[in-house]
């Protein structure tokens, strides 16, 4: 599972590289008011939910420390997760309803030209260390992440047509970001920033040592935050345990102060089986990101614990093949091979050959979906349901190859082999990463299935960085099973897996200009429904996207699996989202209906 | 029981079980790499000679596993049908000891397959896997004893017989090699050598790999042989003759080993075999979806498998008759060698 989160972290870092090349104005933010100290009364956020009670801690466990608590640098998934329970943002999307709802900013009002997004925050609340919030603290919040100095990971999704907005006050409770088209994901682009306290980090921003501020053994007074916890202690290689922030801006619909919660304790467990003993013998109260196999085994010996599968995740796992332009470096072996990736029939041919099925019942026991896409059936507003879920056929496998030049060297059996128009065995090998047993599991099928085909497939389980190498570096393979998880449904999240200049487009990474015609279209359709306002519309240009892969296979999509959580029975509120952070998106209405059992652990 | 017994008693074992495993295409009903996948992780099926209305049958019979509702891996026995077994029936082409084609089996069903140890995750046999995948362990287990016992046989004979630099220079490569953490070794070598390689290569290369690691303890051993044989009167009187150095080596020393050899051959064998499923275990050895016993156990890694379902660790056991005769068959023949060496002296001691 980390891998994908690396993937995502690093098509963020070269997304920003490509798009913002052309970027470098300097920021135009107005100038900073001093904090104002008003004794306005607080505009809080009701949520509805049940009501619970106070009191108990709540115990998770991280695959592994969080690398840094500053949400200027955080990209590896343990941080992500630690931070989102200690930060809040302007705007909100709602993991369960994928739909974007009030935070920060109690309300928004979008120009009709597009341009223009009026924020009017809510008044009278509180950093966790008591200073109060204003409009001056988001300013510098944006300045600070659209500085290039501070290399945010998320500095790129803010940048449109190469310019980054501009960020204005207009009193002490409006904000007004103009930018410099419009922007396709509207109010949802707000999503996720976290905002920074002005009083604690105006100074080290002007020294320069922003980026390495707030590291996990940051002492908890030089740290707030505006969300539901806060920083209180941490022991290097076990926890980090955060308190309740006693100015949360949300109730509960009684108008109770969130969160419920006294503390959350992270624990550090690297291994997933680890974390499942751990959850199974009750030391942790939750248990997330579970494969297939270990949530059977959990579900079998349920003792005080509910197991859910929160349905289809964004994940989606795909087969490529080598279609890079590698000109003279190329090996003889892999320009002949080529010959064959490059055929749209031949790759139609392994899509149509590949048993999906098969992969949604053996790699993820019936708890994932078979893909013909991108988009899994867990985005439900971006699927193109008209995209046609073929069933496995290898006659139709065997009639492209047979139109493509293809042949078998004896009758077109199991045993036989299939030639290529030159006579030469059609031979390659799938690299899948080691440390995966899902994408093993996955390769070793394909291998099986390819056989009926003639195909002789071998499979290269490697270790993930030499795998990423090959891929994205060297560029010597043949064909690779990855898997990506988008974090967010919208499409811009994975603007620059299909540009075909972005650092994920991996079947052929980096390209100055789209070498076959339908990449071309790809890339026009993609940056149209970025500057494109309204759901309707760029719906129609992303299903444009969807059919137009779904007809060149540059992927071979395969199967999503199912988002798989755990938690105790005592813990109420509990709605697993497919949405990332799946458990703890609504951490702060969490509660145990049983508090004193649990507080006094 | 007097030595010479014990010994033909291990070494039949030996050969009996070898046999098995030589003739695995017979003895297992299915082809190992072949993929069920309508049944993953079948429990092992129960074979019955008395029927749910408790009628005795003289054929023996089972009765097939079907999913129970809703579920993955939770089969139970359908009553309704019961399937007899057939003995000597044909099935799935196979070539017996690589090269006759045959189709003969021992056992197999017409219809719904058999599985008296179970499936794993793809619905493969289980019974069938490990007896094929025993050829793979076993092979390389021999071959890396075979190439381990040359080298340590030809640096042993050198550095005992002729000694001086010679025999410092590669007894304290020995030593090195002694001390080395060969599995870390293992990894490294392995993790040099080409990623993409067909079955057999992998093969061979874990034979080299695991051969090449283990000489040290044998080229001590034939040393200390060689050492004592050189200065014996035979050798001497042979040398006085004009005998070459070449003919000493071969006619009268190397005979000499050959005790040595033969009980170091039995116990480097089953360290081999462990060996190669250490590397097939950790993914480093034969590439799915062929099998060997290290890749049978592979799934154990996984908690989930640990837990739930027992017969994966079945292959874990089949190397237990293995490793027996093995060491027996070692204990015997040093028995053999030390009543010999007290034969000898005693006929000598009166001239």
């Amino acid at each position: 599972m980390r891998e994908e989160r690396f993937f995502t972290r690093r098509c963020c870092i070269t997304v920003g590289f490509f798009l913002a090349c052309s970027s470098l104005l300097p920021l135009p933010i107005s100038g900073f008011p001093h904090p104002q100290q008003t004794n306005r009364k607080e505009e809080l956020l009701a949520m509805p939910g049940e009501i619970g009670r106070r009191g108990g801690r709540l115990v998770i466990s991280l695959r592994s420390e969080p690398k840094t608590l500053n949400p200027l640098t955080a990209t590896d998934s343990p941080s992500r997760e630690v931070i989102g329970a200690m930060q809040a943002d302007l705007v909100h999307i709602n993991r369960a309803t994928q739909l974007t709802e009030p935070a920060l900013a109690k309300s928004w009002k979008i120009s009709p030209d597009g341009l223009q997004y009026t924020l009017t925050l809510r008044q009278g609340l509180r950093f966790s260390d008591g200073h109060p919030l204003g409009a001056d603290d988001v300013l510098f919040t944006f300045r600070v992440y659209l500085d290039e100095s501070i290399h945010a990971p998320q500095r790129d999704l803010l940048i449109v047509a190469g310019k980054p907005p501009t960020v204005r006050q207009v009193d002490a409770e409006t904000v007004i970001f103009q930018f410099a088209k419009p922007y396709g994901v509207e109010e949802r682009l707000f999503d996720g920033w976290a905002i920074l306290p002005r009083h604690l980090l105006e100074k080290p921003y002007q020294e320069g040592r922003l980026a390495q501020l707030w590291t996990p053994s940051t002492a908890p007074k030089e740290w707030a935050g505006l969300g539901p916890f806060r920083l209180k202690e941490y022991v290097a290689g076990q926890k980090l345990v955060l308190e309740r922030n006693p100015y949360y801006w949300k109730t509960d619909a009684n108008g109770n102060r969130l969160p419920y919660l006294d503390e959350l304790v992270f624990l550090f467990v690297p291994s997933a089986d680890a974390q499942v003993l751990r959850f199974q013998s009750g030391e942790t109260d939750i248990i997330t990101r579970l494969g297939a196999e270990n949530f059977s085994a959990l579900s079998r010996g349920q003792r005080g614990y509910t197991m859910a599968d929160a349905g289809p995740g964004l994940e989606y796992n795909f087969l490529f093949f080598n279609l890079n332009d590698l000109g003279d470096k190329s090996s003889a072996d892999l320009t002949r091979k080529q010959k064959w990736f490059r055929e749209v029939r031949f790759r139609q041919a392994v899509s149509a050959a590949v048993d999906r099925d098969a992969i949604v019942r053996l790699v993820y026991q019936g708890r994932g979906s078979a893909l013909w896409g991108p988009v899994t059936p867990g985005n439900r507003r971006w699927a193109n349901a008209s995209i046609a879920h073929s069933p496995r056929s290898l006659e139709r496998a065997r009639t492209l190859l047979k139109e493509a030049g293809f042949s078998w060297s004896t009758a077109p059996n199991a045993e036989s082999t299939l030639q290529d128009s030159d006579g030469k065995p059609v031979e390659f090998s799938i690299l899948t990463s080691s440390s995966n047993a899902d994408r093993t599991k996955m390769a070793t099928l394909l291998q099986e299935d390819l056989k009926q085909l003639g195909m002789r497939v071998q499979v290269v389980p490697l270790e993930f960085r030499s795998l990423l190498d090959r891929v994205t570096q060297t560029k010597e393979y043949d064909a690779c099973l990855l898997g990506l998880a988008s974090f967010d449904a919208d499409p811009n999240t994975d603007l620059n897996v299909w540009l075909s200049s972005g650092g994920t487009h991996l079947w052929n990474p980096s390209q100055s200009h789209p070498s076959t015609t339908w990449e071309a279209e790809i890339d026009r359709l993609m940056e149209q429904q970025l500057a494109t306002a309204g759901y309707d519309q760029r719906k129609k240009l992303y299903d444009r996207v969807q059919e137009i892969l779904a007809e060149n296979q540059p992927m071979i999509f395969l199967a999503s699996p199912d988002i798989l959580v755990g938690a105790k029975n005592s813990i109420a509120n509990f709605h697993p989202a497919v949405l990332e952070p799946y458990v703890l998106w609504n951490v702060e209405q969490l509660f145990f209906r049983n508090g004193g059992e649990n507080a006094s652990r | 029981m007097t030595p010479p017994r014990r010994l033909t008693r291990w070494l039949v074992a030996l050969v009996v079980l070898h046999c098995v495993v030589a003739g695995a295409g017979f003895f297992a009903p299915y082809d190992p790499v072949e993929q069920d996948r309508d049944h993953p992780y079948l429990p092992p099926m129960r074979v019955h000679l008395m029927d749910v209305q408790h009628h005795f049958h003289s054929r023996p019979f089972f009765y097939p596993l079907r999913l129970r509702e809703g579920s993955f891996d939770q089969y139970q026995e359908d009553t309704a049908a019961a399937v007899p077994l057939h003995f000597f029936i044909r099935g799935a082409d196979y070539p017996l000891l690589g090269f006759l084609p045959s189709r003969a089996h021992l056992f197999g069903t017409d219809g719904t397959r058999i599985y008296l140890l179970g499936s794993d995750a793809y619905g493969r046999d289980q019974l069938s896997r490990i007896l094929f995948g025993g050829q793979v362990s076993l092979l390389a287990g021999l071959l890396g004893a075979g190439v381990t016992l040359s080298l340590g046989a030809l640096i042993g004979l050198a550095a005992g017989y002729y000694g001086g630099w010679r025999d410092d220079l590669l007894m304290r490569t020995a030593e090195l090699f002694l001390a080395l953490p060969w599995l870390y070794l293992l990894f490294a070598l392995r993790a040099f050598l080409p990623l993409t390689v067909s079955p057999l290569e992998a093969f061979l290369l874990v034979v080299v790999v695991i051969g090449m690691v283990g000489w040290a303890r044998p080229a001590r051993l034939v040393r200390g042989v060689v050492l004592s044989v050189k200065e014996r009167d035979f050798v001497r009187a042979a040398r006085g003759f004009g005998a070459s150095d070449m003919y000493l080596l071969r006619r009268h020393i190397l005979p000499e080993t050959a005790s040595v050899l033969l009980t170091q051959a039995a116990i480097l064998v089953p360290q081999f075999v462990l060996a190669e499923m250490t590397l097939s275990f950790l993914g480093l050895g034969v590439p799915e979806p062929t099998a060997s016993w290290g890749n049978l156990l592979a799934s154990l890694q996984q908690y989930s498998v640990l837990v739930s379902y027992w017969w994966m660790y079945l292959p874990a056991l089949a190397i237990v008759p293995f490793f027996l005769g093995y060491l027996g068959l070692a204990s015997a023949l040093q028995q053999r060698a030390g009543t010999y060496k007290i034969d000898e002296q005693s006929s000598w001691s009166p001239t």
